[in-house]
C-alpha cells in the first residue's frame, strides 16, 4: 500500500446511507459445501461492505489458498480463523454485519456440520429471521431439515430457503421446483406455516443483490431485497405483548432517588401504570421513566430505562416488574426442552443453577425416567424444580421468560439452554399483593444462619420496609419451650406468631430449621442471596 | 405503543443491557479507557445505562507514553467532566528500558500494551474489564463472544468461550479467571460515527482535520507530534491537511488526507469511504493473522 491509497479512497464513495435504519439479525444455515462462506461474502461485496484494504488481502490470499482460480474468492471473506481456514470449515458462530439504503444486517453465521446442534440453538436463539441454504445439486437433504426444525423449535417462524448453486444445474427451474416441492411438504408436515424461496447463484451473483437475467422464470425478489422487507420478526412482535421488565439492578445513588434499571422485555409502560413487582406480589404504580436523556412520558419494548416507583416496596434484582392486569405466571416446577452445550455432560451429583431473564437459581434437573445421560448436543424435556418461585411463561416466539440457561456452579460456564414448555399447574398462579409479608427462612443446615438472617433483614429493610425477626432461640424462650426443635408444632408455633407480628404491617421473617405447617402463607428462603439486593449502587 | 426504534436505538439498548449485566455479575468491574472515539462511545453508555448514579467503575488507560499529547490533553479531562475515576498504569519495566516503536519494534505494543493491560488488571483485581472491541474491526474478532472468559494469565482459549443465547449473558467466572466484556460487539465504524453525531460525544479533535506536520514514511503519513520523532536523511515534515480515524501510538498511527474539519465532514467521508479503519495502524500488518495471535496473548 502506499500513501496515495488516503487520496484514492476518497474517490470510491458510495452514497451515504440514511441514519434512521432498522436491523434485522438473521441466521445462515447451512455447510460450506453448500457455498454459504460465499453468499456471505458476496452479500458483503454486493453491498459495499468490505473496506479496499480487505480487498487487496483478499485478492492475495485468493492466489494462496482460494479455490476460484485467478477470480477473488469471497468465501475468504468470512473464513475466520486460521486453524479453520487451513482445514477449509468453520467451527464456531460467527458475526458479520452489513447495511443497505433501508436496513442494518446482523447475520448470524452458523456452521452447518460441527457441533450443529449447539451452534444452530445459540443462533437461532438471537435471530428474527433464517436463511436455509441448499445446494441445488443436491436438493432437500437431512441436514437441512434440521435446521429448519431447530428454526421452529426456537420460534424463528420467518425462513427463506436460498437455493444455491442455479449456475451448475443450467438455472434450470425444474431443479428449483423440485426443492421447492419437497421443502413445502416437509414444511407442511412440521406446521411451518410459511416461507420464501429464492433460487440463486452466490458464486455468480445471481439473484443476491439483482435479478439474473439467467432465470427469467423467476419472478420474485433477489435475496437481499427479500431481507430488506422481511417483518423484523421476534423484537417487533414483543410490542405486542403485556408490559414486563425484569430488573437488571437497583440504582440508589443517594437518598432521594430510587429506581430500578432494566430493558423492556416486552410491551410499553407510561408513567401512573399499574405494575407489580414478580414474584413478591407487591403492587405500584409508575412514578417517572428516566434515562439521561431526560424522563419520559411511556417507553416500548427493547428500551433500555430505569423505573421509579410510587411506593416503597421490595423489588431487586432478578425481579420482574409486570403490568398489573397481566403479570407472568409464576412457577419453581417446569417441564422444558433442554439442549445440553457443554462438552461435560450433565451429572446428578453436580449443582446448576438456572438463569431466567435476570434472575440466577439453583435448580435440581431430572430427567425423564429417572435417566442421567445427557451429552453435548442432546436435546431432551425434562423436569426442572428451583428452590424458588420464577417469573416465567411457556416458550413461545419473542419472549424472553420462557428461555432460560443453565450454568454449572463449579465452573461457572453456560451449559444448557432451555425452553420452557409447560409450568406446573399446581404451583403455577398469581399471587396478589400479601395478607401477612411473612417470610420463612429455612435456616437448618445454613452455615452461620445468624449471618444469612441479618443480611436477609438488610435486605428487606434496604428498600424501607419494617421488618421484625426472630429465630429458634427467641422461639425456644418463650412459646415452644420444652418442644422439639424442627417438629411440626414447633413450626406451627412460630407461624402463629409471625402472623400476628405481621398484623403491625412489618414484614415478619422466621428464622427456623422447622418446617413451616400445611397450607401457611410465606416466602419460603433458604438463601440470603434471595433475599438480599445481589447489587445496589 | 411506542414507535420501534432504529437501529442506533437498538444498538444503545443492547450496550447497555451488557454494561448492567457485567456490573451485577462481577465483583470489582473496570473499564479500558483509550482516548479512541470507540472508548468516548463507550463511556457515554455506561453513563447512560447506571443514570443517575455515577458510573459504578473506574476507567483504566493502560498507557504507552507515545500517544499524541492531543489526547493526553482529551484524558485528562474527562475525570472531572464526567465524574469518572481514571487510573493509568504504565508498565514499569517499559518505562525503565524506554521501550518505543522506533528502536523496538513489536516489543513496543507487547510491553506497553500486552503486558501493560494484565499488570493492570492484576494489580488491581479487577475481574471483569469492559473493553470497546467491535467484531467489525478484524475477522478473527468476528466470532469473539460479548462476554469474553479468560484463564489465569490472561489467556483466550476458543475452547473456554461460552455460548451466547437470547439476550441472557453469563457474567460469571471460576476461580482464577477473569472476563472481557464488549457492548460494543454489534457495532460496525459507521453505527458508531452516527451514533457520535447523534449524541454529540465530545472525541479528540485529531479525528478532524486540520493542518498538521507529517511525513510521509512506509506507505504511511505520520505526523511528528513532538521532538521524540527521529527523523530519517530527508524527511522534512512538511504541513497537510490531515485526520485519523483511529488513535493509537502517534508514531504507529497513520494520517489519512482530508478536509473534513466538522463532524458532519467526518461521518460523510466515513460512510463514504472504503478503506478500513484499521489500515493505519501499523501494528496488524506485522503478519498474516497478527490479531488472532495477539488475541491469544492477551492482547485486546
Amino acid at each position: 500500500m502506499h500513501g496515495s491509497v488516503a487520496a484514492s479512497a476518497q474517490a470510491e464513495t458510495r452514497a451515504a446511507p440514511p441514519l434512521e435504519k432498522d436491523l434485522l439479525r438473521f441466521i445462515t444455515c447451512g455447510s460450506v459445501d453448500d457455498g454459504k462462506s460465499t453468499l456471505i461474502g458476496r452479500m458483503l461485496y454486493e453491498t459495499n461492505s468490505v473496506p479496499s484494504d480487505q480487498l487487496e488481502t483478499l485478492a492475495a490470499e485468493s492466489r494462496r489458498f482460494g479455490t476460484q482460480g485467478n477470480s477473488l474468492d469471497l468465501a475468504l471473506l468470512v473464513d475466520g480463523l486460521s486453524a479453520e481456514r487451513e482445514q477449509g470449515i468453520t467451527i464456531d458462530i460467527a458475526y458479520r454485519y452489513f447495511a443497505t439504503e433501508s436496513r442494518k444486517f446482523i447475520v448470524i453465521d452458523a456452521p452447518g456440520h460441527e457441533q450443529y446442534t449447539r451452534n444452530m440453538v445459540t443462533g437461532a436463539s438471537q435471530a428474527d429471521y433464517g436463511v436455509l441454504l441448499v445446494d441445488a445439486r443436491q436438493g432437500l437433504t437431512e441436514q437441512t431439515r434440521r435446521h429448519a426444525r431447530v428454526l421452529k423449535l426456537l420460534g424463528v417462524s420467518g425462513m427463506v430457503l436460498a437455493v444455491n448453486k442455479m449456475d451448475r444445474v443450467r438455472f434450470l427451474q425444474d431443479a428449483f421446483d423440485e426443492v421447492v416441492g419437497a421443502f413445502a411438504a416437509f414444511a407442511k408436515e412440521e406446521g411451518i406455516e410459511h416461507f420464501d424461496a429464492v433460487p440463486l447463484s452466490a458464486l455468480t451473483g445471481a439473484n443476491v443483490a439483482a435479478p439474473s437475467t439467467a432465470m427469467p422464470w423467476y419472478d420474485g425478489p433477489a435475496l437481499l431485497r427479500l431481507l430488506e422487507t422481511v417483518p423484523t420478526g421476534l423484537r417487533a412482535k414483543r410490542a405486542e405483548e403485556p408490559f414486563r421488565m425484569a430488573v437488571q439492578l437497583a440504582l440508589r445513588p443517594d437518598e432521594g432517588f430510587r429506581g430500578f434499571a432494566g430493558t423492556i422485555a416486552s410491551g410499553s409502560i407510561a408513567v401512573g401504570d399499574r405494575i407489580l413487582v414478580q414474584p413478591s406480589g407487591h403492587a405500584s404504580t409508575i412514578a417517572r421513566i428516566v434515562t439521561m436523556d431526560g424522563d419520559l412520558e411511556s417507553a416500548g419494548a427493547n428500551q433500555a430505562v430505569v423505573l421509579v416507583l410510587s411506593d416503597e416496596v421490595d423489588c431487586s434484582r432478578g425481579d420482574v416488574i409486570a403490568s398489573a392486569d397481566e403479570p407472568l405466571p409464576l412457577a419453581t416446577r417446569l417441564t422444558s426442552e433442554l439442549v445440553w452445550l457443554s462438552e461435560q455432560s450433565f451429572s446428578p451429583t453436580r449443582d446448576y443453577v438456572l438463569k431466567s431473564a435476570t434472575r440466577s437459581i439453583a435448580v435440581r434437573v431430572d430427567l425423564p425416567d429417572g435417566g442421567q445421560e445427557l451429552a453435548l448436543n442432546a436435546m431432551r424435556t425434562v423436569s426442572l424444580e428451583t428452590t424458588g418461585e420464577l417469573p416465567v411463561e411457556p416458550y413461545k416466539a419473542g419472549s424472553l421468560f420462557g428461555a432460560f440457561i443453565l450454568l454449572d456452579k463449579e465452573t461457572q460456564a453456560t451449559v444448557a439452554a432451555g425452553m420452557i414448555g409447560a409450568l406446573d399447574s399446581a404451583q403455577s398462579g398469581l399471587r396478589n399483593g400479601p395478607e401477612a409479608d411473612i417470610v420463612w427462612f429455612n435456616a437448618g443446615g445454613v452455615e452461620d444462619s445468624g449471618h444469612e438472617l441479618s443480611r436477609i433483614v438488610a435486605g428487606l429493610s434496604a428498600n424501607g420496609n419494617r421488618v421484625m425477626a426472630f429465630d429458634d432461640g427467641d422461639l425456644q424462650e418463650s412459646v415452644c419451650a420444652g418442644l422439639d426443635r424442627g417438629s411440626a408444632e414447633w413450626g406451627a408455633r412460630a407461624y402463629a406468631v409471625a402472623t400476628l407480628a405481621a398484623r403491625s404491617g412489618a414484614t415478619v421473617v422466621v428464622a427456623t430449621a422447622s418446617p413451616r405447617p400445611e397450607g401457611s402463607d410465606a416466602r419460603d428462603v433458604s438463601q440470603a442471596s434471595a433475599i438480599a439486593p445481589d447489587w445496589v449502587i | 405503543m411506542t414507535a420501534p426504534l432504529n437501529h442506533l436505538q437498538m444498538l444503545e439498548a443492547e450496550s447497555i443491557h451488557i454494561f448492567r449485566e457485567v456490573v451485577a455479575e462481577s465483583e470489582n468491574p473496570v473499564m479500558l479507557y483509550s482516548v479512541g472515539k470507540d472508548s468516548a462511545v463507550l463511556l457515554h453508555l455506561a453513563r447512560k445505562a447506571f443514570f443517575p448514579a455515577p458510573v459504578p467503575f473506574p476507567l483504566l488507560h493502560v498507557d504507552t507514553t507515545w500517544k499524541f499529547r492531543a489526547m493526553y490533553e482529551f484524558r485528562d479531562t474527562i475525570a472531572e467532566k464526567y465524574g469518572v475515576e481514571l487510573l493509568v498504569h504504565q508498565n514499569p519495566e517499559a518505562v525503565e528500558r524506554g521501550i518505543n516503536p522506533f528502536d523496538h519494534g513489536p516489543l513496543h505494543t507487547d510491553m506497553w500494551k500486552s503486558q501493560g493491560l494484565r499488570q493492570a488488571l492484576d494489580l488491581h483485581k479487577f475481574d471483569a474489564s469492559f473493553a470497546g472491541a467491535r467484531r467489525d474491526e478484524d475477522k478473527s474478532r468476528a466470532k469473539e463472544r460479548i462476554i469474553s472468559v479468560r484463564t489465569a494469565g490472561h489467556r483466550w482459549d476458543p475452547r473456554r468461550q461460552r455460548p451466547e443465547l437470547w439476550n441472557l449473558y453469563n457474567a460469571r467466572k471460576a476461580p482464577g479467571e477473569t472476563i472481557r466484556a464488549f457492548p460494543l460487539s454489534n457495532w460496525t465504524e459507521a453505527d458508531i460515527w452516527q451514533y457520535i453525531a447523534a449524541e454529540d460525544i465530545p472525541i479528540v479533535p485529531l479525528y478532524f482535520a486540520a493542518p498538521r506536520p507529517v511525513v510521509e514514511r512506509d506507505g504511511m503519513l505520520l505526523m511528528v507530534d513532538d521532538d521524540r520523532f527521529p527523523l530519517r536523511d530527508g524527511e522534512v515534515p512538511e504541513e497537510r491537511w490531515v485526520r485519523f480515524r483511529t488513535l493509537g501510538c502517534y508514531p504507529l498511527t497513520g494520517a489519512v488526507e482530508s478536509r473534513a474539519d466538522t463532524l458532519e465532514a467526518v461521518v460523510a467521508e466515513t460512510l463514504a469511504t472504503r478503506v478500513s479503519e484499521r489500515q493505519g495502524r501499523a501494528i496488524d500488518r506485522d503478519s498474516f493473522d497478527s490479531m488472532e495471535r495477539k488475541k491469544r496473548e492477551g492482547y485486546f
